[in-house]
């Protein structure tokens, strides 16, 4: 049926061929960095519109980490005596909450980006990767936002110190960077699969909300690592995420445990993620307006 | 010669209609395995047949295109009709890139534009101000692009007043002419359009109709425009493509375009006349200039004698409480004008008690030369009893009725012919 009826002539200079195949590695990137402008565009309306016609407006970046903490603090920490090494119960929850809610932030909101923008993409086309990646970046304004609340805490902890804990800022910190893309990266490539095999079969929406719930105990934001028995240790180990937060508290609070080799294998398994991520996505995009 | 924009190439899309749902995976798995490991053409997509709406079938997919050829030169204002489900929206979509075709190729050369919607991503909550930046980022503006406008794009919305106020406070009518004046000002080289001017009131149609033809005419781009307003179709474009079924015809002048779109239309109600009946009286048959036929030729200025039989007498009492009318549209579907027992002061009724017919006699029919279908519409006792949609068609010839032998042409100036009187001092 593709045979060619007509001439034309294939020297000519096309913009644009729209086809029915084409190869999974057609990935569109240099249409992404033309649509640059639009993801923050679509970052500040996720930003502006989430304060608007609220009383405490921004403040509510707060109150969720901290009123999370105290909940924490009371169930894991006093009732069920969970150690948090050595560090102050408040801190080390807080670490890991203002950690772990970055990477499920991403995970959520990218895994129904389809579900959630049908309208938009059945209308116009724009790289539909701008989508996710805006998700991305408005939660890293809010994981900013968060981290001053941690910050906060660590300078009111350092003023009035807990009997019996302690903790410090180490150089881990100049993995911080590092560690914050390998969550974003983490969350967005799981997300984008996830979201791709939603507009099929719808099934994996429900496993998502609970799932990334369930993953947080599978994760050690309420326990430290070392607490774990060594026969465990090993199956929490092969979380990435468990590095990452690891990492992370370790950078922030001095106590963590991470090895350049569980640091090596996040950064393998965020980047195989990501990468099936994108090719999915990209190739769900297509035809996804039909399906959904 | 003006150089091709656009090539389209057998291009063809299949839906699978019905449920989707149980059964996918295994199917997927299926074609999965023939196309992709063994190679072979796709299953699914052999059963596919001609999309006809109307008619049911155990296949459950349909070509919604299939094999369309067409070229677009640069400043072609080209004009897509069909009716509903032809597969206008869905050549809009492959062009637009909202999905991807099934087979076939579009080629594109130049910034390519649609509007299948205007407004789309507005959020209620942002300012006219900051949906203008984020609408027009999203139709694939630059930030510095909207920064030049965003005066221009203001001022044409008639929006001031309001333009740092939430989107959700608007009405439907300013959050149109908003999203219109960003369309309107993308600037694409391809604009493509997809009835976005059956919102807005009078005022700021014509205006969006005027901004479209600079944008094709003036400027010389190129415009792909859908519709079913035949006016905006004839104002807005030069050639048009017909969609029927999802195959396509060849490009044509808009004028024939629009003729023969309009007949296929016709020769398809002929035979049988589409009603609406709602009671037990209605017009049996009727007689037009005392033939019993449903077209008729006459010259301009000619009487027009209708006659129209009732199924069953009603009393000269009765008579009294029927409202009868006559609505004349031209080729376009627009009303031009409309005869009834109500407007005629000195209507007759039958001494014998009894009516069965009903008669209406135009002295003359001073319309320009074209075509004039005509609907029938009866009330009886207060309600609404009968409606013949397409009831008959009067083919109005050019006559010498001014006795000048000059003749107005019904497109440009206007259907009526009135007499008037001219002094030239």
């Amino acid at each position: 049926m593709s045979q060619n009826t007509r001439p034309h002539n294939d020297n000519e200079a096309w913009d644009l061929i729209i086809k029915g195949k084409q190869g999974i590695f057609a990935l569109h990137l240099k249409d992404l960095w033309r649509y640059r402008d639009l993801l923050f565009m679509f970052v500040k309306r996720d930003f502006v519109s989430f304060y608007k016609q609220t009383i405490l407006g921004p403040l509510w970046f707060f109150i969720q980490p901290l009123f999370t903490t105290l909940v924490f603090t009371f169930v894991f920490g006093n009732l069920a005596g969970i150690s948090a090494d050595g560090l102050p119960h408040q801190l080390f929850y807080l670490c890991g909450i203002t950690a772990w809610n970055y990477f499920a932030d991403c995970l959520t909101k990218t895994s129904t980006v389809f579900k959630d923008n049908t309208n938009i993409f059945g209308k116009v086309y724009f790289p539909r990767l701008i989508m996710p990646l805006s998700i991305v970046v408005s939660n890293l304004v809010r994981f900013g936002v968060q981290l001053l609340l941690l910050i906060a805490m660590m300078g009111y902890f350092s003023l009035y110190p807990m009997p019996n804990t302690s903790f410090q800022l180490t150089e881990g910190i100049f993995l911080f960077p590092f560690l914050v893309v390998l969550m974003a990266l983490l969350g967005l490539g799981l997300g984008l699969i996830i979201t791709a095999i939603t507009t099929k079969y719808k099934d994996l929406t429900f496993l998502v909300t609970f799932g990334v719930q369930l993953m947080m105990y599978a994760t050690s934001v309420i326990y430290p690592l070392s607490y774990i028995q060594p026969e465990y240790k090993k199956w929490i180990a092969w979380n990435p995420m468990t590095t990452i937060i690891e990492a992370f508290r370790y950078a922030f609070l001095g106590k963590g445990e991470f090895t350049t080799y569980s640091l090596l294998y996040t950064t393998g398994v965020t980047f195989v993620v990501l990468f099936l991520g994108i090719l999915i996505f990209n190739k769900t995009e297509r035809t996804f307006v039909d399906t959904i | 010669m003006p150089r091709t924009v656009i090539e389209v190439h057998q291009l063809s899309k299949a839906y699978q209609i019905g449920q989707i749902g149980t059964g996918t995976i295994s199917r997927d798995l299926e074609r999965f395995v023939v196309t992709k490991i063994l190679r072979r053409d796709d299953p699914f997509l052999k059963v596919g047949e001609v999309n006809d709406r109307t008619v049911k079938s155990d296949s459950d997919i349909v070509w919604s295109l299939r094999d369309i050829n067409f070229d677009v030169q640069e400043g072609n204002a080209v004009g897509i009709i069909g009716k509903n489900g032809a597969g206008k929206s869905t050549l809009l979509k492959l062009l637009s890139r909202v999905t991807a075709p099934t087979t076939g190729e579009i080629r594109i050369k130049g910034r390519i534009a649609s509007l299948l919607e205007v407004g789309t991503g507005f959020h209620p909550e942002l300012t006219g101000r900051e949906n203008i930046y984020l609408n027009g980022a999203i139709l694939g503006m630059r930030k510095k692009e909207i920064d030049r406008k965003i005066d221009e794009i203001i001022a044409f919305s008639g929006c001031e007043r309001y333009i740092d106020t939430p989107v959700k406070r608007y009405s439907s009518g300013m959050t149109v002419r908003l999203a219109f004046a960003v369309a309107a000002h993308l600037e694409p080289e391809i604009l493509v359009v997809d009835e976005v001017l059956a919102v807005g009131d009078a005022e700021f149609q014509k205006k969006a109709i005027g901004k479209m033809q600079d944008i094709s005419k003036g400027e010389g781009r190129t415009v792909l425009f859908v519709s079913h307003d035949m006016t905006a179709i004839h104002a807005l474009t030069d050639s048009v493509i017909i969609l029927k079924n999802g195959e396509c015809s060849d490009r044509m002048p808009t004028d024939e375009g629009i003729q023969q779109y309009l007949a296929s239309n016709l020769s398809q109600s002929s035979g049988k006349l589409i009603r609406k009946s709602d009671g037990d009286l209605y017009v049996e048959r009727f007689l037009i200039n005392s033939d019993e036929v449903n077209y008729t030729q006459i010259p301009s200025g000619d009487p027009l004698r209708m006659q129209f039989f009732l199924n069953k007498p009603i009393t000269a009492q009765e008579a009294s409480s029927l409202a009868f009318y006559v609505v004349f549209r031209n080729e376009l579907n627009y009303p031009v004008f409309t005869v009834s027992n109500r407007y005629d002061a000195h209507a007759q009724v039958s001494d014998s008690g009894q009516v069965q017919s009903i008669e209406c006699l135009v002295p003359a029919m001073a319309l320009a030369e074209g075509k004039y279908t005509a609907k029938t519409w009866m009330a009886f006792k207060g309600g609404f009893c009968d409606e013949i949609t397409d009831a008959f068609e009067v083919d109005v010839l050019a006559s010498n009725f001014y006795h000048t032998g000059q003749m107005p042409i019904a497109r440009k100036h206007g259907a009526f012919l009135l007499n008037q009187n001219w002094t030239l001092k």
